[in-house]
Formats: C-alpha cells, structure tokens, sequence
C-alpha cells in the first residue's frame, strides 16, 4: 500500500546559512493520525513546508503518496498542494478574500472547478467544520475559533488525503478546542498535527514524533512518548500540571 | 513628482460612469485622446471643443470642477516645458509682450500644453470614477497578458502598505528633529527604504505562502463576469465620436 | 519626467509603442526563468516600491529637483525582464489610476523609463560583477554605477525621440548637453538611493536580489550522520542551470556593455559635433535662429525629411552605424557562446 508521505534524508538551511533541517527520515500510512511535537525553533514550520514542495534546495527527498515533491514541475505541484492540505497558524494569513465563500472557493478554484460543482463543494467543506451560517460574511468580522474552522474549511475544499495542522488549538478557547476536535476526528485524512499541546496530541493521535535541533529524536506510540519525563525536558516539552498521560484512553 | 501620486484619485460614487464597466471606460478614453493627438495643432476650434465635451463628461462623473483642479498638479513638469519652448526654440522670432520668442516655440509650447493638459483631464476623470481593483478586472478584460496583471494587482496591494509605512517613518524621522537636507536626507531614506522593503516583503510572503499552498499559479481565478450590455457600449462611444465630430467641424473653419 | 499625450508627433509615437510592445513579448518569455512562484509577489513589491521611490523627490542644482526612476534597481533586484514588466506596470498604473504619464504616450514612457534604463542598468551591473571579487557586497557597488549610468542613458533615448519626433526646433547639441548634465547630477541621486537600498537588502536577504544569485557561496549541509554535503542553489528564481557560464556570460556583459558606452559616446559625440558649429554660427546671430541655417540643412542630407533640426543627419546616420555594429557583435557573441555551450556539453 502506498504511504501517505515518506520523507528520506531531508535536510535544509535558509539563505542566511542558518541550517534548519538536519537530514530527516518520516513514514506516515495512510489514515494514521501523527502528531508532530518540538520545542520552538525545532524546525517544524520548516518541515510542513517542504511537504508542499513551498521549501526546496535542501537535500534529501518528500514523496506524498507515491508522488515526488519536484519544485521544477508546475503539473505535478499542484496535484500535491491538492494532496497537501496545510492550515498555517495564523488564521489571518489564509483568509485574504472578501467574504468566507469566496476564501473556502479559491483553492477548488484554482483546481479548475466552476459552477454548481464549485458550489457543492464549498457547502461541503463549510458543513464539516460547523461553518454554513456564515459563508456570506467577511472573515474578519468572525472570532478567533470560527476563523480558524474557516481556515481548515479552506483546505478541506480541496479534498487532500493529508492534512498538516500547524498549532490548531493556539489561542482556542476550550469549548472551541473540543469542537475542532470534534472535526478533526470526523474527518477521513491522514492527519499530521504540529503541536505543543501534548494532551491534544494523546487525544487525538495514536504516534507522536518529537522534532528537536532539526532531527527526529523519538517516534512511537504516543502514551510511550508522553511518558518518557527525561526525554521531554530534554526538549523543553512539558506535560500540564497535574497530567498523567498513562490512565487516559488514547482515540 | 509631486505627493499628487500618494493620493488615489478615485471618488466613491454612483454615476453613470462609474458604473460603466472598467474596460469599456478605458477603449472610450484612448479612443478620444488618439483623435486628440491627431488633431494639428492649430485647429484652436477643436481644442476648444474637446474641452468642452470632458466637461460634459464630468458632469456625467459627478466629479466637481474642482476636484479636478487640484489633481491637476500632476502636470507641472511638462506645462514649464511648454512654457520654456518659445524661450529656447530656433526658428523665425515673433515679439510677444516685448519679448522675443520663436513662432514655432509657440505653437509647439501650445501644442503640448492642450494635448497634454487634456490627457491629463481625461485621465483623471477615468481615475476617479473606476477604483484599483476594476481596472485590474479591466485590464484582465481587454486581454493583457496575465503576468502583467499579476504584479499589477500583488503592486496594488502593496502599494499601500509601502506607502503608509514611508508616511510613518517619515513622521518617525521628524518627530526625532530630524530635517531633511540635500544628501544627509538621501542616505537616511535610503538606508531605512532596504529595511523597509524586506519587511513589507517578509509580511506579504505569509499570505503569499498560505495562497500557494491552496494551488495558487498566477492568475487569481475568474468568477462569473457579467457581460457588458449593448447600452454601455454605446454610451461609452459617444466620447471619441463627439471627439471625431468637433475635430472635423473645426475642419470646416479651419 | 513622464511624457504627457502629444509631446511625439505620430510616427515617432507609434514607432515607440512598437518598441514597447516587443520589448514587453520579449521580457515575457524570458522573465519565466527568472521568475519562479515566489517571485510574483516580490515583483509586485518591486513595483510598489519604484513607484513609492519615484515620489521622492530630491534637489538638483537651483530650483530644480529630479526624481528617482528606479530601472536600475529593478533590475538589480528581479532580474532585467522582470524589471521591464515591473517597470511597465509601474507606468501604467501611473497613467491609468493617476493621470501621470499620458496614456497615448505609455509607449513612449515604457521605451524611456521601462526599456532604456533596465537595459543600462543590467548591462553595467553584470560588466562589473564579472570583474568584482565574487561576494554578494559586491552587488552594491555595481548597482549604483548602474544606476547612475542609466539615467543620463535614458534622457540620452530622450533627446534621440525628441529630435525624431518633437515638433518643436530646438539646437541639438546644446539640448542634448543640458540634458545629459541635468541628467548626470540626477543619476548621482539615483545611484546613491538604489545603492543603500541594495546594500540593505543583500545583507538580510540576499536571496531577494537577483543579481547577487550566482554569488552567494554553496551552502553546506550536515546530514544526520554528520555528514557534510553541498545544498543545490536555491536562490529567488531561477530556473536556469548555467552556473557555469557565469564567467562566459561576464564577458559578454562586459563586451556588450562596453559597446553601449561605445555607442552613448559616438551618438553625443557625433550630434555634439555637428550641432556645435551650427549652433555657435547661430547663437552668433543676435537675433538667434535664421532661415538660412534651416534651407542649409534641408540641402544637404539624406534624411532631410527630419530637416527643420539641424546636424541630426550625420549624427543619426553615426549613431545608426553604431547600433548597427553592437548588434552584429552581440549576435556574434550569442553565437560564439552557443557553440562553446554544446562542445562543453559534449566534453562533459
């Protein structure tokens, strides 16, 4: 069966000389749900943006199932952007048109779809993340947690067999958190989810791979990886006050 | 230039000529100045004539006189050309007010002055009746090519954040005490503009970043353009074909 | 300055709207290698940026000011077909949302302000990063000659046009003098501004300005074995593979760039040349220009028909002659290259 994404040997440093990746080995399945957890400046944006060949001229190679990230080749880009749906973290960076139908519109747009088949496939994408009511209005006047449903509404319209979550759940208040975990479990994708959030992470994913330094420091189950105090502080990650990952029934 | 280009010259507003689609607006206008341009400098009659019929047509725009006074400010450069072309010009002298100035520095001074302060009329009045974004959808309209309305349109939307930010480095600048002379000044702008373009830059790239990722490839995606109606169509000629009338009317009393 | 509706008599116009059609087809199929998908946007900001540049305005001599034009840095930044297409939506956005250039006379403008300096500017930036030590700095210094140079090339273009098509009897020698005077304390604000902002840019975000592309050393990776290995060049755009022309392509700047400074100085010097004698004969004449002079150069020379304008002639016929040799050079160069191209190729 073809793997949702293999990454080999990737590796990555910035036009200032400041290397970010460090030669990075990751298999996803298709349908797994990973979470991608690591400390600030880890790599990890770096990471997701080489999953949609937006990144390039490192070393080392991305193929998203069974299709290679090649930069050069216009065709074949788009046909992984569509594969490859990443919801940055700020909300305001993905919604630049006039009105929540018109942003959810502008990737199935750029696909090539027109006319009623644009349109049922708008309504599509706004009725699982909750969003029909207000598709008419500008993005700016919603809060915070409707904008960031939006966001993922605007990928989902593309139909992508991968969705990467950078942060979801910042600045999510808790009621908003669970309904986007709502969605999210709902949802028939391969799920890659960058995150700080570890509770989320063991909510919603059943491996977690830590990104530390520009390398993959440790990948496994994800109540194994939660447990293992020494590794967490070593990458300044943290669990909440008060959390034992052990107890709780991963999804 | 003068701050006149800091200022859009576009007047919200609902006449007949704003809501004449961008394209139509833009064929009419080059239409008439092509008839303009044409026309031999001294057929004053025509001149005369053309001039009247932009005043018809900012009547019809619901732009004040006024208005059209103050923007035209634009024009400075080339009116001190025209001035000073009978000054420097060769050819046979003619005294004027007891000056000695060439004949054909005149007419040419002329010349200049009434196409171009037409030009200038006539641009102005399209500018203010069709606003950034309409004549991009225009411009895509009449056919340029698409790479050409592309960084149109991402040069619009950073215009204004290049714009503003000089405004407020500017009032950053002098609120330091800091004022401007010759050179000094020079290095100092100069030196904050390298900043400046990175950061609108960095800025952009975010959005740019969010736009590829959905499959973004240049071209923003068309969604349903309505077709212009036959009246538009004719409302709009009558611009350059009033402008071929007075041009060949003149003719007669040439 | 941009040229109002008028200024150029008909043909001259329309030969100038041609100029700038093709430059602008040109500019288009070349700029797709320089231009990949990030760099649109950065176009865009390169626009938005001349055009927020051409407001300052800066003091030239007494009571007169020049402005930045903004060909050179373009060009610098984007890459020169890029800069063209940046550099002609600048103008028409000018002409169309704010009344400034007239738009009968957008070819007219392109020409100048679009075509002549990015040409200038590009030509004089890669002759002298051939012969600069090969770092990124070394972008700055040959940015601002650049674009020094191309502001009096422009207003160069501009007396050229003029004379062709101006409907108005100036003496040439002496327009061309004082435009290329004005024109030269002009440039010196435009390399001064377009030198700072270069410098500024290449030190945060050197993979923002193209012309510093090929400079920049090879990034080298660790891999997670610790390995060291080079990266590919990923630089704002390019498409091209041919790193290793870079030197091959230096000399030909340098050839071609020199050839355009060749023939700048053979135009001036041959209008400067003929025009002086008229023009000291008639500024002799208190009472300036007579008629005399006027049949005198309608009789002798071919190309009469421009005639009510003195000593063009010989200089236009001079000039041709140059433009001429400079493209049969060109040509022989391209070719040359090609040829060494594939026997590398084939070596390789």
């Amino acid at each position: 069966m073809t793997q949702s994404l293999e990454v080999r040997g990737l590796a990555y440093a910035y036009p200032d000389g400041h290397q970010a990746l460090y030669g990075i080995d990751l298999t996803v399945g298709r349908g797994e749900r990973v979470a991608l957890l690591g400390p600030n400046g880890a790599g990890k944006t770096t990471f997701i943006l080489h999953l949609n060949g937006i990144l390039h001229g490192g070393a080392g190679t991305v193929t998203v199932a069974g299709l290679d990230v090649r930069p050069g080749e216009r065709d074949s880009l788009r046909e992984i952007r569509r594969r490859v749906g990443v919801v940055f973290q700020d909300p305001d960076d993905q919604l630049f048109m006039p009105t929540v139908r018109d942003d959810v519109a502008f990737g199935p747009a750029n696909l090539g779809l027109r006319g009623a088949e644009l349109d049922a496939r708008v309504t599509e994408a706004l009725e699982a993340v909750g969003m029909t009511g207000v598709a008419d209005r500008p993005p700016h006047h919603l809060s915070f947690g409707q904008r960031r449903r939006v966001a993922v509404a605007t990928v989902l319209a593309m139909r992508p067999e991968i969705l990467v979550l950078d942060e979801p759940t910042s600045n999510l208040d808790p009621a908003s958190r669970r309904e986007l975990a709502d969605i999210l479990r709902s949802l028939d994708v391969t799920l890659l989810l960058v995150t700080h959030d570890l509770p989320y992470a063991l909510e919603l994913c059943e491996r977690s791979v830590v990104l530390s330094g520009g390398s993959i420091v440790a990948d496994g189950p994800t109540p194994e990886v939660l447990s293992d105090e020494d590794l967490l502080r070593r990458h300044r990650l943290e669990l909440p006050f008060g959390f034992d990952p052990r107890p709780v029934r991963p999804a | 230039m003068s701050s006149a280009h800091s200022h859009l010259l576009y007047r919200h507003g609902d006449s007949i000529l704003h809501r004449l689609p961008a394209h139509a607006k833009l064929l009419a206008l080059v239409g008439f100045m092509l008839v303009v341009v044409a026309t031999p400098r001294d057929r004053y009659l025509a001149f005369a004539g053309y001039a009247v019929l932009l005043a018809f047509v900012a009547v019809a725009a619901d732009v004040p006189f006024k208005f059209i006074a103050t923007r035209m400010v634009v024009e400075a450069p080339f009116v001190v050309f025209a001035v000073l072309l009978p000054v420097i010009s060769t050819g046979p002298r003619v005294d004027v007010l007891g000056l000695s100035l060439s004949e054909d520095g005149l007419l040419a001074g002329w010349n200049i002055l009434a196409k171009g302060t037409l030009g200038v009329v006539a641009a102005i009045l399209l500018a203010a009746t069709t606003d950034a974004r309409d004549m991009l959808i225009g411009l895509q309209r009449l056919r340029l090519p698409a790479r050409l309305v592309e960084i149109a349109a991402f040069m619009v939307r950073y215009a204004d954040v290049v714009v503003a930010d000089m405004q407020r480095m500017r009032i950053a600048r002098e609120s330091r005490a800091f004022e401007g002379r010759r050179l000094g000044r020079l290095r100092v702008v100069a030196q904050s503009a390298g900043a400046l373009f990175i950061r609108s830059y960095e800025r952009g790239e975010r959005v740019h970043l969010a736009m590829l990722s959905r499959g973004y490839a240049g071209a923003m995606p068309l969604v349903g353009h309505a077709p212009v109606a036959r009246r538009a169509w004719v409302s709009v000629a009558t611009l350059p074909l009033a402008a071929v009338g007075v041009a060949v009317v003149s003719g007669w009393f040439a | 300055m941009h040229v109002p509706d008028g200024f150029l008599d008909a043909p001259t116009s329309v030969a100038t709207g041609a100029v700038a059609a093709a430059g602008i087809a040109v500019a288009l199929s070349k700029a797709r290698e320089e231009l990949d998908e990030r760099t649109a946007p950065l176009a865009g900001l390169t626009a938005a940026f001349v055009f927020a540049g051409q407001m300052i305005n800066f003091p030239v001599g007494v009571g007169t000011s020049g402005h930045l034009m903004g060909g050179a840095l373009a060009a610098v930044l984007v890459g020169p077909w890029t800069a063209v297409l940046v550099m002609s939506v600048v103008l028409m956005i000018q002409s169309l949302l704010f009344a400034d250039g007239g738009l009968t006379a957008l070819g007219t403008n392109i020409t100048l302000i679009g075509i002549a300096t990015v040409a200038a500017g590009w030509l004089v930036t890669r002759a002298l990063l051939a012969v600069l030590p090969r770092r990124p700095a070394s972008v700055v210094p040959a940015a601002a000659v650049a674009a020094f140079v191309s502001v009096p090339a422009a207003a160069a273009v501009f007396v050229l046009l003029f004379s062709a098509g101006g409907q108005a009897s100036l003496p040439f020698g002496p327009l061309l003098g004082t435009m290329l005077g004005w024109h030269l304390l002009i440039g010196i604000g435009e390399a001064l501004i377009t030198g700072l902002t270069v410098s500024a840019v290449v030190a945060v975000r050197p993979d923002l300005v193209y012309a510093a592309r090929d400079l920049r050393p090879t990034l080298k990776l660790r891999q997670a074995d610790g390995t060291l290995i080079n990266a590919a060049p990923s630089p704002a755009g390019t498409g091209r593979t041919d790193d290793h022309a870079g030197s091959r392509v230096g000399l030909r700047a340098v050839l071609a760039g020199g050839a355009l400074a060749a023939a700048l100085i053979a135009g001036v010097l041959s209008f400067l040349a003929s025009g002086s004698p008229d023009g000291l004969e008639r500024v002799a004449e208190s009472e300036g220009f007579a008629d005399s002079a006027r049949d005198h150069a309608f009789g002798n020379f071919a190309l009469a028909d421009y005639g009510e304008i003195g000593g063009i002639p010989v200089g236009l016929a001079g000039l041709l002659g140059v433009v001429v040799t400079v493209i049969i050079g060109l040509a022989v160069f391209r070719f040359v290259r090609r040829r060494t191209d594939r026997e590398e190729n084939v070596s390789a």
